[in-house]
């Protein structure tokens, strides 16, 4: 667990640099983690974002990404366009969330 | 009037809980039944060593209704749906059951049908997947026959039973192509949709070079729209292919469609449950334990167990109207087939990942954790018997239920990745 200075703000991290307190992310923030890995956000990209920050209180892990097509109606297809490469990954760090992870 | 529990499912969870229970609960007062579609009791974790011909088909199956202490009643049918208003659970056919409590624990089951071109011509031919009996039967046959190129293993989607399954049949694929004499001809590729094989940090750090050691090649993130059965090739929602001449895959794993018939499942048909008490927030009667609830943990049989025994405690005070006073904490554990008759342990919960050190007793261990060792590897086939003599009956074990420190240490370098 490390400290960083991202901007104005000082932030808790892991050592991929995922946000470990969920309550430390400002919609602010999540422009420069976007900016960070080369993502301009546009409306598509908040519209996942923000079914991923709603989501994780109640469900208590990081949405897959059928999950959020199923709930969030954004079709995988479009979220790997958004996201290119590793989607569920990018989105969960930019919206400030523990990456998709298995048990080991 | 007797009260009525009524449990869906005799697999691990619903088996360990209504034998549990019926100890606990007076015989006088409460009518326990458990329903289910049939009397065939798979052990299934025997099913990873079918496809190598370790275990005969018949070690893994036993009666559901030997393993079902006296005074439970096992009613075999399909359920419809839940009626949560009326408390009725509705069977197919027209029969109709009761409750007064309701556990649902009909798990969860891979369902090839969600990936287009999974079923079709080259189904048990030269794609297979070993999370059924019959699967891990023909999947044995494939194996033996054999005779070169390339062997993919492959995830379709978080979450699955039994997480680390796929990455231990990669490894005793390995070595059991290697004690045929044939490894040369065989090109093992391990396909997922998460960022590698190993993703939490200290195991990543500690068993990255099993793989490498093994010449397994991995294609991270790699999520799977459609299967092209024609060029067996798995073709990704970003246009990457994997051609295959064997595919060993994990199909989606979904809860029973009558969870979502009834209205209580999620996405995947997993009942929304609290993480520490697994009561359904929106019917405080009904309840949902091992692989049929949404909590973040992995699905397994260690968790079923684990939960069970918190289950059971709570559910007494719940029915006296207490307060429920036991908490989950997410305790999974599980030893991992390494090959050449090694294996190793993991031992974690929501809050920890695995760690390195030794388990149960401290420093006396014996078993360590996140290491290959020959012992965890005879824990693992020594765990049929416990399954079956102790953990089904619903036996205390001489383990923690919550995961403990004692024993583990976390290692003070972790390694950086790059996102």
């Amino acid at each position: 667990m490390t400290v960083v200075t991202l901007g104005p703000t000082r932030i808790h991290v892991d050592a991929e640099g995922f946000l470990t307190e969920y309550g430390e992310w400002t919609e602010e923030l999540a422009v420069q983690l976007a900016a960070q890995i080369g993502i301009a956000l546009t409306e598509d990209h908040w519209k996942a974002i923000r079914f991923l920050r709603s989501d994780y209180p109640s469900h208590g892990e990081t949405a897959t990404l059928r999950r959020v097509s199923t709930l969030g109606g954004i079709p995988v297809k479009q979220l790997f366009a958004l996201f290119p490469g590793k989607p569920a990954k990018k989105m969960a760090y930019i919206a400030g969330l523990p990456k998709p992870r298995g048990c080991v | 009037m007797m009260r009525r529990l009524v449990i869906l499912g005799a697999g691990t969870a619903g088996t360990m809980v209504a034998n549990k229970l019926r100890r606990r609960l007076a015989f006088d007062e409460w009518q326990i039944t458990v329903v289910d579609r049939d009397n065939v009791h798979l052990y299934q974790p025997g099913l990873l060593f079918i496809p190598f011909g370790r275990y005969r088909p018949a070690e893994v199956v036993r009666p559901r209704r030997g393993l079902l202490r006296n005074g439970i009643q096992l009613l075999r049918g399909e359920i419809d749906v839940i009626d949560p208003e009326r408390k009725v659970v509705r069977l197919t056919g027209g029969g109709a059951v009761g409750y007064d409590y309701l556990v649902i624990a009909t798990g969860t089951s891979p369902r090839p049908d969600q990936t287009p071109g999974m079923l079709g011509p080259e189904w048990r031919k030269s794609i297979h997947e070993f999370y059924t009996y019959d699967g891990s039967v023909a999947l044995a046959e494939a194996l033996r026959t054999f005779t070169g190129g390339r062997l993919v293993v492959h995830i379709v989607d978080q979450p699955i039973k039994c997480p680390v399954a796929p990455l231990e049949f990669t490894f005793l694929a390995e070595s059991y192509f290697r004690a045929k004499g044939m490894r040369d001809q065989v090109e093992l590729v391990y396909v997922t949709p998460l960022d590698g094989a190993f993703t939490k940090p200290i195991a990543a750090q500690r068993l990255g070079s099993l793989l490498d050691e093994r010449k397994i090649a991995v294609e991270p993130d790699f999520l799977v729209e459609r299967i092209d059965a024609e060029r067996k090739t798995l073709v990704s929602y970003d246009e990457r292919e994997v051609g295959f001449d064997l595919l060993v895959t994990v199909p989606l794993n979904m809860g029973a469609d009558f969870v979502a018939r009834s209205g209580l499942g999620d996405e995947l048909n997993y009942v929304a449950v609290d993480k520490h008490t697994f009561q359904s927030p929106a019917h405080p009667d009904i309840f949902a334990i091992g692989d049929a609830n949404d909590i973040p943990t992995s699905k397994a049989g260690s968790v079923a167990h684990f939960s069970a025994e918190v289950f059971a405690e709570n559910f007494c005070q719940y029915a006296e109207g207490l307060a429920m006073t036991g908490r989950f904490d997410g305790h999974a554990n599980c030893f991992v087939e390494s090959g050449d008759g090694k294996g190793l342990l993991i031992d974690f919960n929501y809050d920890t990942e695995p760690l390195p050190g030794r388990y149960p007793l401290g420093r006396i261990g014996p078993l360590v954790l996140l290491r290959e060792t020959k012992l965890n590897h005879w824990g693992k086939l020594a765990f049929r018997w416990i399954y079956w003599h102790l953990l089904l009956p619903g036996r205390r074990l001489p383990v923690p239920t919550l995961m403990s420190m004692t024993g583990k240490h976390r290692p003070d370098h972790q390694s950086e990745k790059e996102i």
